[in-house]
């Protein structure tokens, strides 16, 4: 029976290597070009120079995803990717379409407050110098921050962690201002620095040191010790065995604690951009907000969220690096 | 007699190669816990002449592990002396090595990386990788160089600990159950590469078991600890040639008056 079965579905399986329609390429087109045409041809309560253009764009969405399906075979990496994403592109013209209807076209949500989608293309494509220059006065202001958090936190936590007496007298005063967060020292930090500039740099550095420290401690705390009983035996020195034993064994905590650091410093970031600091896109979102220029807003959020995720990925990446050793991706 | 002989054999030894005559002398050790003193060793006294192989049976926690570190330097004994060479032992050196139950790889660095570390602790970078090599080699494990530990099966991760020791070029290796947790097939071939190593190689070796047939199988010389405190039960030499057979009359009979030592119903 179960040969049997086994039989039909190799039969199945021949059957198959015909080439079917792209029905899933087919579907996400037409989703885009439904939203093309509803962009275009329903009466829209309100002006929007650039209605045309998103219907534009959809439109041509709508065309080249069919046809991008039947040659996807043939564009190698791309191909494959723009296969695996072509249900979720499908889904988000739905989404488009339906925000558009909700907005600018029946007037279902209240207008200043919820544009519709080309009201924030308009955004980027107009106002792109500026969300350009905040984004990069935001990343300044965190390169720095973090970076001297994550040092100083480094080199903190494998001291309590290494050294008793460091450990004495560090622990109790962790214990005690870590926990606070960064943003509390708001006020203070804007009168005892000299600019706002430095004041939010401190802000950002302490939100990324607190976890930074206490990982990197109880790391270096927890290494194994038959790793230093090796080392000793061997004729380690004492800087041997920190550098080359204790910090590699540590560094798994070491990234779980600039994982929670850089989200640490992402919300001390905006608020301290949006309080002190005359740039950058916490300033931005919160100058929208004071003009009522709510498409300027919303842009400004889906940059944001661009920003922190791809610097997220990026830490993802510097960490698969620097620990390959870690996973089993090497194979005989 | 036979003692001043084999000084002269050592005698005539390369200095650089052989090995390190080994004294323990009246050795007694405790541990602290919870502010209660807990006594390991009571006057342990031996000997293992240099290019020697002896042999530490007892049962499990009676201390052996514990003297093994003692002898590694890696802790100073209460009281009692230990010489090796007739230096007092002050404190760990690479020309006496530890070879742990578990291999204890460093799992970030390759192979060759954790071969080097001696080498590169003690700052010799010359001929490093090459040194590094020679070592995997003698131990069958050349090709396996750039692999990471936790690619290794249990057996090739303790020929890869032997390998870190034997790059240093040891005068004494101190084995510490280093088969304890091998499978039987992996411990017979491991027994014979350890065997084959030390007549290779010549160095004094100090081998902690709970095996008797690994005892009687590898030694020269078979001591039998008590419990703990652990003092010295018995010492039985084994006058027998090498590769030896478990089989052997001679074996199957000191196995049994070792057990019998021990208080184990034969």
């Amino acid at each position: 029976m179960t040969s049997l079965t086994g039989a039909g579905g190799v039969v199945l399986q021949q059957g198959r290597q015909l080439p079917a329609p792209p029905w899933r390429g087919i579907a996400a087109g037409a989703a885009w070009l439904a939203l093309s045409g509803a962009t275009y041809a329903l009466p829209e309560a309100g002006d929007f120079p650039y209605t045309g253009a998103l219907a534009a764009a959809s439109l041509a969405l709508g065309l080249i995803l069919p046809v991008a399906a039947v040659v996807s075979g043939k564009l190698g990496r791309i191909g494959l990717s723009l296969a695996h994403w072509t249900p979720w592109l499908a889904v988000l013209a739905l989404a488009f379409l339906a925000w558009e209807l909700a907005t600018a076209k029946l007037e279902l949500l209240p207008m200043p407050f919820f544009p519709p989608p080309q009201a924030i293309l308009e955004v980027f494509l107009e106002d792109w110098p500026k969300l350009g220059g905040s984004v990069l006065a935001s990343l300044k202001l965190l390169a720095g921050g973090y970076l001297i958090g994550a040092a100083a936190g480094f080199t903190l936590g494998v001291a309590v962690g290494w050294s008793r007496a460091v450990g004495y007298w560090v622990h109790p005063v962790l214990r005690f201002v870590g926990p606070l967060p960064a943003t509390a020292w708001l006020p203070l930090a804007f009168f005892v620095f000299p600019s706002s500039w430095s004041a939010s740099t401190f802000l950002v550095a302490l939100a990324t040191g607190f976890p930074v420290t206490v990982l990197t401690w109880s790391g270096v705390a927890g290494v194994n010790k038959a790793y230093f009983d090796v080392a000793r035996t061997l004729g380690a020195s004492p800087l041997f065995l920190v550098t080359r034993v204790a910090i590699p064994a540590a560094l798994p905590h070491v990234f779980v604690g600039l994982f929670m650091g850089l989200g640490g410093s992402f919300a001390v970031l905006v608020v301290a951009e949006m309080l002190g600091v005359k740039s950058g896109l916490g300033w931005y979102l919160q100058w929208a907000q004071g003009w009522a220029a709510y498409a300027n807003m919303y842009a400004a959020l889906i940059v944001m969220a661009l920003m922190c995720s791809s610097l997220i990925t990026l830490l993802f990446r510097v960490r698969d690096r620097v620990l390959s050793w870690q996973k089993g991706l090497v194979q005989w | 007699m036979v003692a001043a002989l084999l000084e002269q054999a050592a005698s005539r030894r390369d200095p650089e190669t052989g090995g390190s005559r080994l004294a323990v002398e009246a050795v007694s050790h405790a541990f602290t816990i919870r502010g209660a003193a807990l006594p390991v060793l009571d006057r342990v006294s031996l000997e293992v002449e240099p290019g020697g192989f002896v042999a530490l049976l007892g049962p499990s926690g009676c201390g052996k592990s514990t003297l093994l570190r003692l002898v590694a330097g890696l802790e100073a004994p209460d009281a009692g002396r230990i010489a090796i060479a007739g230096e007092r032992v002050q404190g760990p050196a690479p020309s006496r090595l530890l070879v742990f139950q578990d291999p204890t790889l460093y799992p970030w660095r390759t192979v060759r990386g954790n071969v080097s570390l001696g080498l590169e602790a003690q700052g010799i970078g010359r001929e490093r990788a090459m040194r590094a090599d020679a070592a995997l080699r003698l131990v069958g494990l050349d090709g396996f160089a750039d692999a990471y530990p936790h690619q290794l099966s249990g057996g090739m991760a303790q020929r890869v600990a032997l390998a870190r020791a034997l790059v240093n070029e040891p005068r004494l290796l101190l084995l510490d159950e280093p088969l304890g947790k091998l499978d039987a097939l992996t411990r017979l071939a491991m027994q014979a590469e350890i065997l084959r190593l030390w007549q290779e190689k010549q160095f004094t070796a100090l081998l902690v078991t709970h095996d008797v047939e690994e005892a009687l199988v590898l030694a020269q010389r078979v001591i039998v600890l008590g419990d703990r405190p652990a003092a010295i039960r018995a010492e039985l030499p084994v006058r027998l040639p090498y590769p030896r057979h478990r089989d052997d009359a001679e074996i199957v009979r000191l196995r049994r008056e070792i057990l019998g030592i021990l208080g184990q119903p034969t």
